[in-house]
């Protein structure tokens, strides 16, 4: 079996805080793990380290088998993040931000690609738009083109349907279905949306307090916790019910 | 070092440029008035003062040179800025551009952002005033360059700070070239400063340019040891300024900062 992440007794302290608490996890190629946990415990941290914004305390990470400190550029160029958090260059075209991300990741066949993407997330239209003037949706999957511009192997995916209505989620779910089914990707997906979670994810971690709580595939946690669905699930292990161990 | 990736960072920050009439205005709206105001005060100084008597333009000359120095540093900074208050600070950093690449690719696009300001401002100053900044013969250029890489100096050293403490850092940024502007001996000798300060003042390279640039105008004589000094001391700062860059980057992968000044 291929892991095309691992991560092995990572940590992460802010003096005296300790945001991630010795946490391991691997995630296949061809797999979507889901990333699970209330506020504040310790996703965005996990995710940061991952992206190599942040330095672990300690602990390994290794992504397509290169440890991610000492092949950092190397890395990046593997990988790549979309949030509803972070904006594409507002002022610039869409247009305009595929080519300046296609030279950043050193695209060699820009045109192809950004045709090929458009194409596919139905951004024809819209290509010499102000990107700051589009919509949620229209600037989420210009977003997801610039996070599929490098054919990343792995995909950072934070709340990547937030603030979307249900049709342009739907559509975005269904593209990342089947983008990952082409491209055998690897897909570690932080969400708060449990229906997307069941639907996209092969398994889950829970975190909670920087520790990683449970894992396993959907249904398994559904069974093991006699809960309904994975938002009972979720509730259940986020207030602290203490019947998973 | 990756060309591309270089160019595709100055190709962002061109877009933005050329894409907004508002922005090129802006760019060089701000170093036409302040070589106008200074022409008519070079002008009034140049019939008034004995000091500056036989060499008209003394002020207005120093006060471009010290414009393109502002300028140079203001637009590294600005680049910088311009990426956090765009939200694309994260994008930019999980990106696989080295922090050479970013350094490389903020500083010829400063140099250009400084160009379209000045150059305008420049080709003013012979119809209104009758000057050329070309007076200054050949120094010219090295003290053109000696100001850029101070200027960009100052704005690599405002960027770490923006780097590691974030955008509370901004204010700094804006501040930096008013606090060196006194040393600098820029529209006076350095021996108008007291002795504690000329200290100060020596150990930047800023006084040797502009010690050098008046002793043309006035003595029409080119003392090649202050260019030479200008640049040492350039050197050294930009060494210092590189470094730092590299530490707070460090510094910010390990306190967090790079992740809250993205979102």
């Amino acid at each position: 079996m291929k892991y095309l992440v691992e991560v092995k007794n990572l940590k992460k302290n802010y003096s005296s805080k300790e945001a991630v608490k010795n946490i391991s996890f691997n995630i296949e190629e061809n797999e979507v793990l889901g990333l699970l946990g209330p506020n504040g415990c310790g996703k965005t941290t996990t995710i940061g380290m991952l992206l190599g914004l942040l330095k672990p305390s300690a602990g390994e990470l290794k992504i397509d088998n290169m440890k991610f400190e000492k092949n950092r550029i190397e890395i990046l160029s593997k990988i790549n993040f979309i949030s509803p958090y972070i904006e594409l260059p507002k002022k610039l075209t869409v247009k305009q931000n595929l080519i300046v991300y296609g030279k950043l990741y050193n695209i060699k066949d820009l045109k192809n690609r950004i045709e090929f993407l458009t194409e596919k997330l139905r951004l024809k239209e819209l290509l010499n738009r102000i990107t700051g003037e589009l919509s949620s949706g229209q600037k989420n999957r210009a977003s997801l083109a610039k996070a599929l511009i490098n054919k990343p192997k792995v995909l950072f995916l934070d709340e990547p349907t937030a603030s979307l209505d249900p049709e342009i989620g739907d559509f975005v779910r269904s593209f990342l279905e089947n983008y990952k089914k082409e491209n055998k990707i690897s897909i570690l997906l932080a969400s708060h949306n449990m229906n997307e979670v069941s639907r996209l994810c092969k398994s889950v971690l829970m975190m909670k307090n920087g520790v990683i709580i449970d894992s396993g595939t959907p249904s398994s946690l559904i069974d093991k916790h006699g809960r309904k669905n994975l938002e009972e699930v979720f509730l259940k292990l986020s207030r602290g019910e203490n019947e998973f161990n | 070092m990756n060309l591309i990736r270089i160019y595709g960072l100055f190709l962002r920050h061109f877009y933005l440029i050329t894409r907004s009439f508002p922005r090129i205005l802006d760019l060089i709206y701000w170093p036409t008035i302040q070589i106008t105001l200074w022409g008519f005060i070079s002008n009034f100084f140049a019939t008034y003062s004995t000091y500056y008597n036989n060499a008209v333009g003394i002020i207005l000359t120093c006060a471009i040179l010290y414009d393109f120095l502002f300028r140079t540093s203001i637009g590294f900074n600005m680049l910088f800025l311009e990426e956090i208050w765009s939200r694309n600070f994260t994008n930019l950093f999980i990106s696989p551009m080295r922090i050479s690449e970013i350094i490389v690719s903020l500083v010829s696009t400063a140099l250009i952002r400084a160009l379209i300001g000045l150059v305008p401002a420049i080709l003013l100053t012979s119809p209104l005033f009758g000057i050329s900044i070309l007076n200054l013969g050949f120094s010219l250029f090295f003290l053109f360059l000696s100001l850029y890489i101070f200027g960009i100096t100052l704005g690599i050293l405002v960027s770490a700070g923006l780097l590691r403490f974030g955008p509370s850092f901004e204010n700094i940024a804006w501040s930096t070239m008013f606090l060196i502007a006194p040393f600098g001996c820029i529209y006076y000798p350095v021996d108008i400063l007291p002795n504690f300060f000329q200290k100060i003042a020596f150990a930047m390279p800023l006084v040797y340019i502009f010690e050098e640039a008046r002793m043309i105008l006035i003595d029409q004589t080119v003392n090649v040891k202050n260019i030479y000094k200008a640049f040492i001391l350039n050197l050294v700062y930009l060494s210092i300024a590189i470094s730092l860059f590299y530490y707070s980057f460090n510094q910010a992968r390990k306190k967090g900062t790079l992740i809250n000044i993205g979102e």
